[in-house]
């Protein structure tokens, strides 16, 4: 089923409960149910508010450095040999990675509402860091929230966190991933409602999280759109973006969502390939349920508990996804499928030989599968990749896999 | 009269308090836990509340999301806590059982079967601590039809438009947490609890139950004092991963910590 998205139908979701067909919504215990609501209405003030829309854009265009470019990937195109490939380059934001755009944008709406203290969630670090960054920034008071698991295998970007002054708790329930991470975040946030914000590092999570989250990150679609418009003068035909819980994808994603010619392709983590089991691919291989606030695809057995996920990349290992994807693939709007940990790892080291930008592993994902469809496409089709974030963070990773000591 | 409205009008008509205990099912071990359900009752019980296992407990502090994972490591699923109801049943059909649980395990096992079974199964009231009210419009439904009654929690936070519109939707009683926090936490305030709950009971004619921080006889008695019922979860929860080893040490034990608040319950000026 494919249905025609108008501007109208977009700008009416999610509808006024945070629902996007039949996913999304609230589903948190009574404690939380007034601050949400309370958020959700002081969101839609400050929304159309031009004094924080233009602190918001300052902050991007000041701190983050954006607009980022719209960069012709020539090399990489020449040996794909099909359509021409763009790079969209999130990871020269500051911090290294997109999530900085929806991190300054909240931690704004933070200092709007008077919250001082900040608490995240954080997988492979990426966020934790952006969200610590932006505290430092701003003097507020900082917890992230990880996995134990993770806090081991990223403890580069543990140091960051610390170093910018915040406290990382490592968590240690569950299977001491991101789940668990946020599932603690969920915690602390009961415990201390009042004067805590709490910082969403991706589109998920109850209403209105999904919605502030792809508010916030679509700056990077509306720029690709018009630099696109400005560099090969017409639209891209295809967008590739990777799909953990999903913000660089919808960020990308929705400003071209009525765009019917445009392609749209989120690439979820296959791991050891989805026929294993141990992968982190819902969309793809889920169904439809409810976990973190909000119903959408999910990894789960037959009885309805939380799956364990695998994969290469730490950003990408989380057993749900934004309830919007979840949408637009019911309605057939976006085409989401998956890559192996080891397509990816072939994509990662691919971009850095030839283009010598080495992603992270979660954007090598997107690589991996922006490569294969480039080829299956005639030369003056356009595809455009969202380079998510940097590969710094996972040189201890792939060095691993090489079976290098660092 | 549901059983629940029925135990608790009873309650009432003698000026007492009900003592409703929380235990999670499959903790420590599937085949214990009917066992511990008969405990709960000779030790004072007047309702229980069932635990359904869930992977990713999130309202609930270190003490049952340990319950939680030692339940699912021995594989409890939602078919199985029925089934445990349904066994319970053969030797009492007077003690009203409410499952709280999370509600992914409901949708897996589908809502219509999910309601179905639990009327089967004897199960007289549904918590679902991830639903509130305005999610609950496919599934409170199925629960009203087949007189489940649906029991919705109110908090601290909880706007009086809201106590009024949550209670719309409950039968059976409300559950008032007591403290802005997970289970466990152990920070009531009895006096913000008695300001609220009054508050409350203008507010609804339903019963008012009150649940987290209630850790002993004391507890329970100043809780008592001011509510229709006390539920009492972590402590006796702490009290099985203590005593896993030895389930008759573990009944003693379960007894020991209820017999005092039931009688400080059953003390209290009515």
């Amino acid at each position: 089923m494919s249905v025609k998205l108008t501007e109208e139908m977009l700008k009416a979701l999610p509808d006024a409960r945070g629902h996007f067909g039949a996913f999304g919504g609230r589903f948190v215990s009574e404690t939380l149910m007034d601050s949400l609501m309370t958020l959700e209405k002081q969101y839609n003030e400050l929304k159309h508010d031009p004094e924080f829309q233009a602190r918001f854009d300052k902050e991007l265009a000041d701190y983050v450095g954006r607009p980022t470019p719209l960069y012709f990937a020539e090399r990489l195109t020449r040996e794909t040999g099909g359509a021409q490939i763009w790079l969209k380059r999130e990871d020269l934001c500051h911090t290294g990675a997109h999530k900085v755009n929806n991190t300054v944008g909240q931690a704004l709406l933070a200092s709007f509402l008077g919250k001082k203290r900040i608490i995240a969630e954080t997988g492979a670090g990426q966020h934790g860091v952006a969200t610590a960054t932006v505290c430092a920034r701003l003097g507020l008071e900082c917890h992230v929230f990880m996995g134990a698991e993770d806090v081991q295998r990223q403890s580069l970007n543990v140091f960051r966190m610390k170093l910018l002054g915040a406290e990382v708790h490592a968590v240690e329930s569950g299977s001491r991933t991101l789940k668990d991470a946020m599932n603690d975040a969920m915690r602390d946030w009961v415990s201390y409602v009042d004067e805590t914000f709490y910082i969403i590092g991706t589109v998920a999570g109850p209403h209105p999280y999904p919605m502030l989250v792809r508010d916030f990150q679509s700056v990077i679609g509306r720029e690709t759109r018009r630099q696109a418009l400005e560099k090969t003068g017409k639209l891209p035909d295809a967008l590739v973006a990777c799909v953990g819980g999903g913000s660089n994808a919808i960020g990308m994603f929705y400003p071209f969502l009525a765009d019917e010619s445009v392609q749209l392709y989120g690439v979820e983590a296959g791991g050891l390939g989805i026929e294993t089991g141990k992968h982190a691919a819902p969309l793809c291989a889920g169904r439809p349920g409810v976990l973190h606030g909000n119903r959408t695809y999910l990894m789960e057995d037959e009885n309805g508990q939380i799956a364990g996920t695998h994969s290469v990349s730490a950003g990408l290992d989380y057993p749900g996804v934004g309830p919007e994807h979840s949408w637009l693939k019911d309605i057939g709007r976006a085409n989401y499928v998956s890559v192996t940990d080891d397509e990816a790892m072939e994509g990662f080291r691919k971009l850095t030989r030839v283009e010598g930008i080495m992603p992270a592993l979660e954007t090598a994902h997107a690589v991996a599968y922006a490569i294969k469809l480039a080829a299956t496409m005639d030369k003056d089709q356009t595809v455009v990749i969202n380079v998510s974030g940097r590969g710094d963070k996972d040189i201890n990773t792939v060095a691993k896999l090489e079976g290098i000591e660092i | 009269m549901s059983r629940i409205e029925g135990v608790l009008k009873t309650l009432k008509g003698q000026g007492r308090k009900a003592l409703i205990p929380y235990i999670t099912a499959g903790d420590p071990h599937p085949d214990v836990t009917v066992d511990l359900m008969h405990t709960l009752v000779e030790a004072g019980a007047d309702i229980i509340e069932l635990g359904v296992p869930f992977s990713d407990p999130m309202a609930d502090g270190p003490v049952i999301q340990l319950a939680c994972e030692r339940a699912l490591k021995h594989g409890t699923s939602l078919r199985q806590v029925l089934a445990m109801v349904k066994e319970f049943r053969t030797k009492d059909i007077e003690t009203p059982v409410v499952l709280m649980g999370y509600l992914n395990p409901m949708e897996a096992m589908g809502y219509e079967a999910f309601a179905d079974a639990a009327v089967d199964a004897g199960v007289d009231g549904i918590l679902t601590v991830d639903l509130p009210p305005e999610e609950a419009d496919d599934v409170a439904p199925l629960f009203t039809e087949r007189k489940l009654d649906a029991i919705f929690l109110l908090a601290p936070t909880t706007t009086d438009e809201r106590i009024r519109a949550i209670s719309e939707h409950s039968s059976g009683y409300v559950y008032y947490v007591s403290f802005k926090g997970v289970t466990g936490a152990g920070k009531i305030n009895v006096e913000e609890v008695a300001t609220k709950v009054a508050h409350i009971h203008e507010l609804t004619a339903l019963p008012v139950g009150v649940g987290f921080g209630i850790r002993d006889a004391k507890t329970a008695a100043a809780v008592g004092q001011v509510s229709d019922g006390v539920i009492v979860g972590s402590v006796l929860v702490d009290t099985i991963a203590r005593n896993q080893a030895d389930t008759d040490e573990l009944k003693r034990a379960l007894k020991d910590l209820l017999h005092p608040m039931r009688e400080a319950l059953d003390s209290l000026d009515s």
